[in-house]
């Protein structure tokens, strides 16, 4: 069982990398949440595959059946499941109000940050710079 | 006060909380997040006193204790940078209630500066890893849309470079988090020390691994070299009240968190801090080289910036106490001098409507604005290190500890970039500042005929809201460097305690951890990796054990 999940989230990083080399915005987006994911399964493979009970302790008892699943990484992906969903809802609509205002979807064209010169409408056009 | 070490997180939580529900009432979001960070200014410095009399302060959330529940540690590292977070916080709160747009402001823009405070603190206050994770994702949400509110192109652009960055280096966070989950069992930083230093030898050199994809997770977050280029493509692009309180502020997180995991976690592993050792140095003349080569005021600040994190991260990688100390210093300098740079480009944007020292619009500022120049002065002097001003003591701090531990060539890297430092704020000074509006002869004459008599006034009226900020600042930078000894003083003990991490363990676990920590320290003694454990014993003479000279 855990060579099969090391296969999986192996596959999972290899597709998100592959996917977040792309110079597509959509690419990257989807690139990220599969990187989650992979995320996610690592957490709940290095937590401890085993075959047991739910960890909840049954009526009339203080523990749980002696061998029970390790709650933690539980709730550590449920946790990580939710901001992640967060995060990638907010990046989505980031995407999409960079498409609209950039008009491209290739990440090489995202050079404004780099290049403009000036920061002010009303400021020296770029003839400046040699002097 | 049982409540006090989290206060810091739950008081700006609350006033983002309030703030959210009275946005449509004009004002109220601004003064709830005013007087919010004013509270959490004293809640911090109450804390802070708190640590230094009497050591650790520990919350179990909860009432869930040892390495179950959810524990708030502050020690009085964390509680100095708590502090930091909150006056940042207030500077930019005042600063921007004139400097940026009221669409900006009606969308929720103070509740989420709130936000932002609150998950700095918490990172500086948790004791949790994963915990620290939760607090990392609060804080990145909220400066994600601090980033990108307005929706400039630019803003966006940068903003999806910034965002895409940070969440590949949450997912590593993450998956380091769920390794060293799995290997020990623990996620309680205290645990984890314990833990960690009793593994078994078959797990060591995994464990080794897994600590070093967590330093570079938090390498991503911190700007280190190879990793720092999201910083310089997205922090020029907001407002610059975000642009100062993000560089102030949230680099700063990440180097925090590499301090945990080097001194607490992975206290004595060398084969981590000598390679941040390298990548601090190489971090120092790369970002300060790339500032040297701008001429545009927010671009200079954001290459400076990386290079200033070499700094901290040098201090945190030599790992002594008085380096622990000297990289508080540093931090607590770098945040004040750097916000307050980007709040003085602001002055100079709205005196000249430009900050391109190749638009001959900004030139001559000395002639017209002499106090804005001198408030410039002072603290471009003070991010270069001149004495007597607050960079010099923070710089010579650095060195000092640098020089103890016989660190020669991560010594070497900082003076030379310090001179560089120095070389590139003197340009924006000559260029922007001292050069004469017109210069005859010049070939671009006309063309700026027609631009510079609406911008040069020689009497802007500049808002007190945005002057105030500046001109406190400037004064603190001053302040810390005439009264360095009392702020040393602080930070030496701040640096103890951070070092010491048995005391910490004990505060969190109790004495019978402590005692499994030391007894593995003990065994582990004739492996030469625990001298760390043993604070103040190495003779000056014997070359420390800790610090051999990286070789680049």
């Amino acid at each position: 069982m855990n060579l099969v999940m090391a296969l999986l989230t192996g596959t999972l990083f290899a597709v998100a990398i592959y996917l977040l080399l792309r110079r597509s915005l959509v690419y990257t987006l989807l690139g990220l949440s599969v990187l989650s994911h992979a995320a996610n399964l690592v957490i709940f493979t290095a937590g401890g595959l085993t075959r047991a009970t739910p960890p909840i302790v049954l009526a009339g008892e203080t523990a749980p059946p002696t061998p029970h699943a390790d709650p933690l990484p539980q709730a550590l992906i449920l946790t990580a499941i939710v901001i992640s969903f967060g995060v990638l809802a907010f990046m989505m609509a980031l995407m999409n109000r960079v498409f609209k205002t950039s008009d491209t979807d290739d990440t090489d064209d995202l050079t404004i940050t780099d290049i403009e010169p000036t920061f002010e409408p009303e400021a020296t056009p770029t003839s400046e710079h040699q002097h | 006060m049982l409540l006090l070490p989290a206060l810091p997180i739950i008081i700006p939580l609350a006033a983002a909380i309030l703030g959210v529900l009275t946005w449509r009432i004009k004002r109220a979001s601004f003064l709830i997040a005013l007087i919010g960070s004013l509270a959490h200014m004293a809640a911090a410095a109450a804390l802070l006193l708190e640590t230094l009399a009497h050591g650790h302060g520990v919350l179990h959330v909860g009432g869930w204790t040892g390495p179950v529940g959810i524990s708030i540690v502050a020690d009085p590292f964390g509680a100095t940078l708590a502090l930091m977070a909150s006056w940042s916080g207030l500077a930019a709160i005042i600063y921007s209630r004139k400097s940026v747009d009221a669409a900006r402001q009606h969308r929720f823009y103070f509740p989420l500066i709130s936000v932002l405070l609150a998950g700095v603190s918490g990172a500086f206050l948790t004791g949790d890893l994963f915990n620290l994770y939760v607090w990392f994702e609060v804080l990145l949400m909220s400066s994600f849309v601090l980033l990108s509110l307005g929706g400039a192109q630019r803003q966006l652009q940068g903003a999806f470079k910034y965002v895409t960055l940070n969440l590949i280096s949450s997912a590593l966070f993450l998956i380091s988090a769920g390794l060293i989950y799995g290997y020990v069992g623990t996620l309680n930083m205290a645990d984890l020390a314990v833990r960690i230093a009793n593994a078994p030898e078959s797990i060591h050199t995994p464990l080794l691994i897994v600590g070093a994809l967590l330093i570079f997770a938090f390498s991503i977050k911190a700007a280190l070299f190879p990793l720092s280029f999201w910083l310089p493509a997205s922090y020029h692009t907001p407002p610059l009240a975000i642009s100062g309180l993000f560089a102030g502020l949230l680099t700063k997180v990440g180097v925090f968190a590499i301090l945990r995991t080097t001194t607490l976690i992975f206290q004595g592993e060398l084969w981590l801090t000598n390679t941040l050792l390298v990548i601090a140095s190489i971090t120092m003349l790369v970002g300060v080289l790339g500032a040297a080569s701008q001429y545009e005021f927010r671009r200079v600040l954001v290459f400076h910036s990386i290079s200033q994190v070499g700094y901290m991260v040098l201090g945190v990688a030599i790992g002594t106490p008085e380096a622990l100390a000297a990289a508080l210093l540093f931090i607590v300098h770098h945040n004040i001098v750097k916000t307050n740079l980007f709040f003085i480009t602001g002055l100079v944007e709205r005196v000249r409507g430009s900050t391109d020292l190749h638009a001959t619009g900004i030139r001559g500022l000395y002639a017209t604005s002499p106090a804005l120049s001198i408030l410039f002065l002072v603290t471009s002097m003070a991010l270069a290190g001149i004495p007597p001003l607050s960079g010099f003591v923070a710089k010579l701090a650095i060195i000092k500890a640098g020089f103890e531990a016989q660190a020669w060539l991560p010594v070497a890297a900082a003076l030379l970039t310090s001179i560089v430092t120095l070389y590139s704020m003197i340009k924006l000074w000559s260029e922007g500042f001292l050069r004469s509006p017109e210069r005859p002869g010049q070939e671009h004459h006309t063309h700026h005929d027609l631009h510079a008599p609406a911008k040069v006034n020689p009497y802007p009226k500049l808002p007190l809201s945005m002057v105030a900020p500046c001109v406190v600042l400037s004064l603190a930078a001053v302040a810390i460097g005439i009264f360095a000894g009392p702020i040393m003083l602080i930070c030496n003990r701040a640096g103890e305690v951070a070092f010491d991490r048995a005391a910490y363990v004990k505060a969190v676990l109790g004495s019978e951890s402590a005692e499994l920590l030391r007894d593995a320290n003990t065994i582990n003694t004739d492996q030469e990796t625990s001298s760390h454990d043993v604070p103040f014993s190495l003779p000056a003479s014997e070359p420390a054990p800790s610090m051999p000279e990286p070789t680049p």
